[in-house]
């Protein structure tokens, strides 16, 4: 008996329907979504917490480093903020730490810097390699010392996403990674708008969407319950990204 | 008509367990490609800098979710990873172990001569795939392409896909000075899916000249009905 390859085709397309009906149940759902705790599992158990991101040289940069997302965040407060170089601008640091702190550009500067030539990931699949400069997150995080329950660090913007701020966390493995930066330079210059002015984050073993930008506020939190819909960040909430972006 | 024992449990499993993972991660791998559908060579790549290929946008009837939907595609093509990778591993620790690959896949020295290899692609011409005299040996054709898929294509897919994660990269650099770096990696990645994707439609093409009920039931059951010999 033979099988054309018309019947083969539609045969193809019939099964990667059933695909999408798959996906439509609950508990098929359930499974294919561990495959996030999963491949977490594997690598926080195979790569050392403090295994670093490769690095490269300055000539091994690219020409241009383009900007996704937002690239403006075009709030009269963000406006009023960037028509005054950002001078007025303060990082709340608060949540779960026994000192909260409010830290200008000039404070983030007065921390111990670290300068590291890295490679951005996108979700969609391209890379882009630049420089940043910054203090580690964990030295703000000892700073203002964080206490005992605290699980997360959330990260707050000044760019709405459907009338919200954007917002991104991680956990404290990422939050004190030795290349776990506030960034304020972007090759040896201040961060442009579109890259993120005044300050981002940058967690070099995760993809770029956790990298929050135009960041306003970080807080140490429990858990991520109650904030946004509960799923650790804007694209988490509404379009399924994984909470864990290392791969 | 003979009937013989043709495939181990292990093999069928490993089989089928493949048949689904490689169909779900060619469709929702396109999906993914969808969202920056630009390959290059070297660490990076973006939009302003020279892509090699500039792949076509590929259709809906083509990708999983056939709306576009990128963490959808995520999902389920990190799922499916995990069940290629460790099926793999699997499936070469038990045929090390139960020499299936050294009884059925060893190629010999001599099974490469030009003579041969000749006399084996006129037997496919002529759609004689099986040796009368030993029905249920995989003729030279077969040993390579089972070889090529099992101990190359595979390998590099999988090892190229681990390439892409920024996390992975932490724990193996080596991985990415192998490949050349990320965006080569992730072309590799991509060419080996036009092998896999190429091997399983001249598969498929072949179960079917060779008898598709017949060559399908022995994947399922392990039973094989041997070919009756043409009358001269």
């Amino acid at each position: 008996m033979m099988v054309g390859r018309r019947n083969l085709m539609v045969g193809s397309a019939a099964l990667l329907a059933g695909c999408d009906k798959v996906i439509q149940q609950p508990a098929a759902r359930r499974i294919l979504f561990m495959g996030e705790e999963m491949h977490r599992g594997l690598q926080r158990a195979l790569v050392n917490r403090n295994a670093l991101a490769p690095e490269f040289t300055p000539e091994q940069r690219s020409p241009f480093f383009r900007p996704n997302g937002t690239r403006d965040p075009g709030t009269a407060d963000y406006a009023a903020l960037r028509a005054g170089n950002f001078a007025d601008w303060r990082l709340q640091i608060g949540g779960l730490v026994t000192r909260p702190l409010s830290l200008s550009l000039k404070d983030l500067g007065a921390f111990a810097q670290r300068a590291q030539i890295t490679r951005h990931d996108c979700v969609e699949g391209w890379s882009a390699i630049a420089k940043w400069q910054g203090p580690t997150l964990g030295d703000v995080l000892k700073a203002a010392g964080i206490r005992d329950g605290a699980r997360y660090i959330v990260f707050t913007c000044a760019d709405q996403y459907r009338g919200a701020p954007y917002y991104e966390s991680i956990d404290l493995v990422d939050a004190f990674h030795p290349q776990t930066i506030l960034a304020w330079a972007l090759n040896d210059r201040f961060l442009p708008v579109m890259n993120g002015a005044p300050c981002r984050l940058r967690v070099e073993r995760q993809l770029g969407y956790k990298h929050a930008k135009y960041l306003m506020r970080i807080d140490a939190v429990a858990s991520l319950d109650g904030i946004g819909k509960g799923k650790g960040g804007y694209w988490e909430d509404n379009v399924d990204y994984d909470w864990y972006a290392g791969i | 008509m003979k009937t013989v024992f043709r495939h181990r449990l292990a093999t069928r499993l490993w089989h089928w367990i493949n048949a689904v993972s490689i169909f779900i991660l060619i469709g929702s791998g396109l999906g993914i490609s969808n969202a920056h559908p630009r390959l290059y060579w070297g660490s990076y790549g973006a939009n302003f800098d020279p892509a090699w290929w500039e792949l076509p946008r590929f259709p809906s009837w083509l990708t999983i979710p056939a709306s576009y939907n990128l963490a959808i595609s995520r999902r389920w093509h990190l799922f499916f990873a995990l069940v290629l990778a460790f099926g793999l591993l699997a499936y070469m620790i038990v045929s090390l172990a139960n020499r299936h690959f050294a009884r059925k896949l060893r190629v010999r020295r001599s099974d490469l001569s030009p003579r041969n290899l000749m006399a084996d692609l006129r037997e496919h011409l002529a759609l004689r795939f099986h040796d009368p005299a030993h029905p249920t040996a995989y003729n030279i054709f077969q040993k390579l392409s089972y070889v090529a898929v099992i101990f190359i294509l595979l390998p590099l897919v999988i090892l190229t896909g681990l390439a892409l994660s920024p996390g992975m990269n932490a724990g193996m650099p080596w991985l990415l000075d192998l490949f050349g770096g990320r965006q080569s990696a992730r072309s590799i990645h991509f060419l080996c899916m036009i092998g896999l994707a190429g091997f399983t439609v001249i598969h498929l093409a072949l179960v079917i000249l060779a008898g598709a009920i017949n060559e399908t039931r022995s994947m399922i059951t392990g039973w094989w009905r041997v070919p009756e010999e043409p009358k001269p």
